[in-house]
């Protein structure tokens, strides 16, 4: 392994937390994979076998179930993932033309990365947000209804360094690497950071209004 | 008349910080905890089992009935694990349930936990949703801050730990054992049942899972009493659950109702089918359901109507699509998804949402044959009944339903050699259609 000192001993000292959580041990890899992305940006040979020691495994079996799950990338990934669904639904309301614009845009495919390490780009599948279709997702946060010029510009700000905030979700979309240590359960301290429950989420509360319903009511 | 909803679940969910300790505790919530810590655990069971409340991730399971499976106490542990993997296409009530109202969840894991005996619960949340997490891991820590959670829960001698795990992309991990093998630190592959997770789960040991909206519900069910929910839904489709409208209407989103409601009924609290256009096609319960028509507009959408029907309720995902849509291209998508997340296992499946993959693109493409339709049909038949889990069933469902429903856009598209379909007409923002995607497809 190449990790130096200081860095060898955050990521041992993590991994202990996250095997805390759990009465066998083999459970923490999958949240250890995340953390190990939070460090290298991508599930690194050295990151492999990093888990393996923690979780006494061999670094083929840490392989075998690090290649099963698609959040885990192979190769450095961009610092922003960013995802157009191209899912049914929100592919036919306008999702595969989003993506078309996009990836255009952009200039790399599905699963590419920028030269300059910036964006890579992935068609999605489902992210659970069809009511706020057609969604594009940049590091795990929602942006809701979505038009070619909206998703060019997230992804433009992105390149130009701004900050760039969700429709549903924190003030601001992290790194890749950041978001990565979320998903390894490790509180980043944003969970009150808010953008609205948005539109939809909230249809169904105002038609009951317009049916008479009150808060509180049973 | 038009059946009136009834938010509960949803209720708070425009509140100021809605997903506070703060806000859920002054809206009620947590009362029914400590009324079910009073309760002897078999009582807390049985009223589950009384209220009727079946399970909310699609399969429709009696929820009371799935913890009575569980075997006597041993004295070694039992588990309850959250299905929070949230994927069926379609489906999107537990993602926003996480995110505006985690603490019905917490507050549901901690009262099965005491009915079923477990002391540590899981609560696996799929990867692709960050700040879901934020939101349940801050709702778990507030919980045992304020003792809803940790050791000795107010008093009562009972100890309970939840862990909030995130999954890393696969949808096959919606399956409970796939699920299980997942949390376990696996590849996420589906397991033979049985023996069933009641009584080989979790590192082997009785394990209960259920979807998020099952656990959330059973605070209300406890707090408001048996007969509060049974006084919703129809005979044997008891409560309310959240149904969510997605696609061409005017305002999708979630609508919480007793079951038994229609599509009517909601489409008229929606708004309708978006302007100057009318339904074609919509889905039940996600992209694994059957699909219906404007015929069964008036089916009540509970779990046994919508099955007499000939599909399933399964996550209440109501997908609609107008006259603009283009079936072919809706269920060769579906379909690649399928491919996608067939998880290899099994062969049927595996090979089969390949093949289908294959020919659905050829026909799309304008490159099918008449015989290609048929060839599709007995694929179908191939993976359905002989695939190790529902996923592959899942992927024969709007291909046999569509076929049935549309076989004549299917052949339009063999003999007119393309898509008759102008799919510009489909989207919600304006453009003019360029040469589509197929080609930039992986």
């Amino acid at each position: 392994m190449t990790y130096d000192e200081t860095t060898l001993a955050q990521l041992t000292e993590d991994a202990a937390a996250i095997i805390a959580r759990y009465p066998v041990k083999r459970s923490a890899l999958l949240p250890m994979l995340h953390l190990v992305q939070s460090v290298d940006g991508y599930v690194s040979p050295d990151g492999i076998q990093f888990c393996a020691d923690q979780v006494e495994l061999t670094a083929a079996e840490v392989s075998a179930v690090a290649t099963f799950y698609t959040q885990y990338k192979r190769r450095p990934n961009g610092e922003y993932q960013v995802g157009v669904c191209t899912n049914t639904l929100c592919a036919v309301m306008g999702g595969d033309r989003i993506w078309d614009e996009l990836s255009e845009h952009v200039g790399v495919g599905h699963d590419e990365t920028t030269e300059d390490g910036k964006i890579t780009l992935e068609r999605l599948e489902c992210n659970a947000a069809c009511d706020n279709a057609p969604v594009m997702m940049v590091n795990w946060e929602f942006f809701d209804n979505q038009t070619p010029e909206s998703a060019k510009q997230v992804v433009d700000d992105l390149i130009a360094g701004k900050d760039v905030a969700p429709t549903r979700g924190p003030a601001k979309v992290c790194s890749f690497k950041q978001v990565s240590r979320v998903l390894a359960g490790f509180d980043d301290g944003r969970a009150n950071e808010d953008q609205g429950a948005g539109e939809a989420a909230l249809a169904g509360l105002e038609a009951a209004k317009g049916q008479g319903w009150t808060e509180g009511a049973k | 008349m038009t059946t009136t909803l009834t938010p509960v679940l949803t209720a708070t969910w425009g509140a100021d910080q809605s997903w506070s300790l703060d806000t859920y505790t002054k809206a009620g919530g947590y009362a029914p905890l400590k009324k079910a810590l009073g309760m002897a655990p078999g009582d807390l069971i049985q009223a589950v089992k009384d209220s009727g409340l079946r399970g909310r991730g699609g399969a429709g399971f009696p929820t009371g009935m799935k913890w009575g499976f569980l075997p006597p106490d041993d004295g070694k542990p039992r588990y309850l694990v959250v299905n929070a993997d949230e994927s069926e296409p379609g489906t999107c009530k537990d993602i926003p349930t996480m995110l505006q109202a985690p603490h019905a969840l917490v507050e549901g894991v901690a009262i099965t936990s005491f009915a079923i005996g477990c002391n540590h619960a899981f609560i696996y949340i799929r990867g692709e949703v960050a700040h879901v997490h934020r939101r349940m891991q801050q709702a778990v820590r507030e919980a045992y801050e304020a003792g809803h959670l940790g050791k000795n829960i107010h008093g009562s001698g009972f100890d309970l730990d939840v862990t909030v795990h995130s999954g890393a992309g696969a949808y096959i991990c919606g399956e409970e054992t796939a699920l299980l093998d997942s949390l376990e630190g696996r590849r996420g592959q589906p397991r033979l049942k049985p023996p069933f997770p009641a009584v080989a789960g979790l590192y082997a040991r009785p394990t209960v899972v259920n979807n998020v909206e099952s656990v959330a519900s059973v605070p209300s069910i406890i707090g408001n009493g048996v007969e509060w929910f049974t006084a919703m839904g129809t005979e044997r489709s008891k409560g309310m659950g959240i149904f969510s409208l997605s696609g061409h209407v005017k305002r999708p989103g979630q609508y919480e109702a007793p079951l038994g409601i229609t599509l009517r009924e909601l489409l008229e609290l929606a708004g309708g089918i978006r302007e100057g256009h009318e339904l074609k096609f919509w889905t039940p319960g996600g992209s694994s359901t059957p699909m219906f028509t404007a015929e069964q507009l008036d089916t009540p959408l509970d779990y046994e109507a919508v099955g007499a029907a000939g599909s399933m309720l399964g996550t209440r995902a109501l997908q609609i699509f107008d006259e603009t849509t283009c079936v072919v291209r809706a269920v060769t998508r579906w379909t690649e998804f399928y491919k996608h997340e067939s998880c290899g296992k099994c062969t049927p499946c595996r090979e089969g949402t390949f093949w289908l993959t294959q020919i659905l693109k050829r026909i799309e493409g304008g490159r099918g044959t008449e015989a290609d339709i048929q060839q599709l049909l007995d694929t179908c038949d191939s993976i359905l009944g002989r695939s190790f889990c529902a996923l592959g069933d899942g992927a024969t469902s709007s291909i046999n339903s569509s076929i049935k429903l549309f076989r004549e856009e299917y052949e339009a598209h063999v003999t007119q050699g393309g898509c008759p379909f102008d799919h510009a007409a489909s989207a919600l923002f304006e453009y003019s259609d360029t040469p589509a995607t197929e080609e930039a497809h992986a």
